[in-house]
């Protein structure tokens, strides 16, 4: 017996392969044949005690911290397709806190450390990159509306400064449009300190590979097709295209998709889906080491370790499960970085992609317990990769305990029959 | 992008019109809906994957607002609107 199978039999935890330089230099001696497989595969059981439906960020740090933080680990993640193949491994990786409201800025802070030690936490390379967060404005109302903005994020911890022209162009010289002869001319800017990126697929595999680890089962090409309820109303567990799997609690963690399964117990939720894009450019020496961000004329990028400027713009205007991008939209984000970005005329574009989020009319999340006991949401995710962290977190914390976590508390779902929203649209793309 | 047929100007590319959002539910009669009616109004949309009903504005034309049904997964308008419900 291998001294591997032996500690799997030992041990409660499943053995996980500590990645290293040691480790790497090992794997490097027998030409990288021997690395052990990141999860398991193993057969679907017919019943677990927790489902997760949708292997995102959102459903896969759920399980992490579901074993992790409370030691449960009968649980299943069902993946559609493959895991992390949806919004986590689609979006442009922009982790940040520059939030609007009370019960916002707190939660996303705490997802912005987390982000930050989880390279550690998971013992898998986030590659972060912290880095600030430059919002480039146009007009003064916006400049009024920021510099709110700012007032209530230093009560929580949260940074952003105000910038004069001069300091923007300092910081971004690659930044020469926008001059007092243009049509809108830059008036500042704003400075948010905490911002960064890192890598998605990361994210995805890192959460994944702990929480395997622990316990938690993997299940790709698994689509739910139905929600099924008990005689008492309650959630009883799912139909998939691979048999019933029974579960007392179901957690639906599939972004874009919750009406359409929420829908098969009769569930309605305020929620549309609606389509967001993003494309690269040719990989280019290193010109901009911020995230530049213009909402007023609707653009914003980063550059990757590869040197690819990621670019993101406005969501399609009508309600869309599409995964690419319209042409006009693709042309007037590029239109508005050329204003500010005339030299960028010249950069090739690779690719080009889009993904489908769901959100709710205040453009806040969704995490909650439904009116059917037992059937938890995680929806309503529009710039929801920064909140993965926090987001896993606290929806464990709610599943595990029958209690929201008070970071997560106000995204309830009841909010709405009292129009008590958490208005955040324009904190993000969303309008 | 979308080829929308304005019901005055027939075919016209989407970049002259304005999206005005899903149709939902009619507005009850604010003097008799319950809160829950009235939230429900304010809050819920028709969420489907396939024909969903919507409200466009023919901004850089006409004018002219009008609902058109179009196909959330594949983008066709559909020439003979789905029965509303
Ligand atoms: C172009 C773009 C740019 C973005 N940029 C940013 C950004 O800069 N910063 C930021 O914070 N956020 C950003 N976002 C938003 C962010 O990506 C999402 O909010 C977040 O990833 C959604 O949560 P998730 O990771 O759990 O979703 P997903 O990764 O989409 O996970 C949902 C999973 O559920 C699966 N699923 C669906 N239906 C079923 C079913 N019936 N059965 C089983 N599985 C199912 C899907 O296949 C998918 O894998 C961006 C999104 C896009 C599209
Ligand atoms: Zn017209």
């Amino acid at each position: 017996m291998s001294l591997t199978l032996l500690f799997r039999l030992s041990s409660k935890e499943i053995y996980m392969q500590k990645y290293s330089l040691f480790s790497l230099a090992r794997n490097a001696l027998t030409g990288h044949k021997n690395w052990q497989k990141a999860w398991r595969s193993p057969p679907l059981r017919d019943e677990y005690e927790i489902i997760i439906i949708g292997a995102g960020g959102h459903g896969l740090a759920t399980a992490y911290y579901l074993a992790k933080e409370f030691g449960i680990t009968n649980v299943a993640v069902l993946e559609r397709g493959w895991l992390g193949g949806g919004n986590v491994a689609r979006n442009t990786v922009t982790v940040r806190s520059n939030y609007l409201r009370d019960q916002s800025i707190p939660f996303y802070v705490k997802s912005v450390n987390l982000y930050e030690g989880l390279t550690k936490d998971l013992n898998f390379n986030m590659m972060h990159s912290k880095r600030t967060m430059v919002d480039v404005v146009l007009n003064y109302p916006k400049m009024r509306d920021l510099r709110r903005r700012q007032l209530t994020m230093d009560i929580y911890g949260s940074t952003y400064k105000q910038i004069t022209v001069d300091q923007v162009r300092k910081i971004i010289p690659a930044l020469t449009g926008g001059g007092p002869e243009s049509r809108l001319p830059i008036i500042g800017g704003m400075v948010h300190k905490d911002a960064g990126v890192n890598r998605h697929d990361a994210v995805a595999w890192g959460y994944a590979r702990a929480a395997d680890a622990l316990g938690v089962e993997m299940h790709q090409q698994t689509a739910v097709t139905s929600l099924l309820r008990a005689n008492n109303g309650g959630i009883k567990g799912v139909e998939t295209v691979k048999g019933t799997v029974k579960a007392k609690k179901v957690i639906v963690a599939v972004s874009g998709h919750t009406t359409s399964l929420t829908e098969t117990v009769g569930l309605r939720l305020p929620l549309r889906t609606m389509n967001l894009t993003a494309f690269v450019s040719e990989p280019i020496k290193p010109i901009v080491d911020v995230i530049v961000n213009c909402s007023d004329l609707g653009f914003y990028f980063s550059q990757s370790d590869k040197g690819e400027l990621v670019i993101g713009g406005a969501p399609d205007s009508g309600q869309s499960f599409r995964r690419d991008i319209k042409q006009h939209i693709f042309e007037d984000t590029v239109g508005a970085m050329l204003e500010l970005f005339p030299a960028f005329k010249k950069l090739k574009l690779l690719r080009q992609w889009g993904g489908h989020l769901d959100i709710a009319p205040d453009a806040s999340p969704i995490m909650d317990e439904t009116s059917v006991s037992g059937l938890y949401v995680t929806a309503g995710w529009w710039g929801g990769y920064k909140a993965i962290p926090a987001g896993g977190l606290t929806m464990a914390h709610h599943v595990a305990t029958n209690s929201p976590h008070s970071l997560m508390q106000a995204f309830s779902y009841n909010r709405f029959k009292n129009l008590d929203y958490i208005l955040e649209t324009g904190t993000t793309t969303a309008r | 992008m979308l080829l929308i047929k304005c019901p005055f100007c027939k075919n016209r590319n989407e970049t002259e019109f304005v999206y005005g959002g899903p149709v939902g539910a009619n507005r009850p009669d604010p003097t008799r809906a319950s809160d829950e009616e009235w939230v429900d109004f304010l809050t819920m949309v028709p969420n489907p994957t396939g024909p969903v009903h919507e409200r466009w504005w023919h901004a850089r034309g006409c004018g002219e607002w009008f609902i058109i049904c179009r196909d959330t997964v594949t983008h066709e308008i559909l020439e003979t609107p789905i029965e509303k419900s």
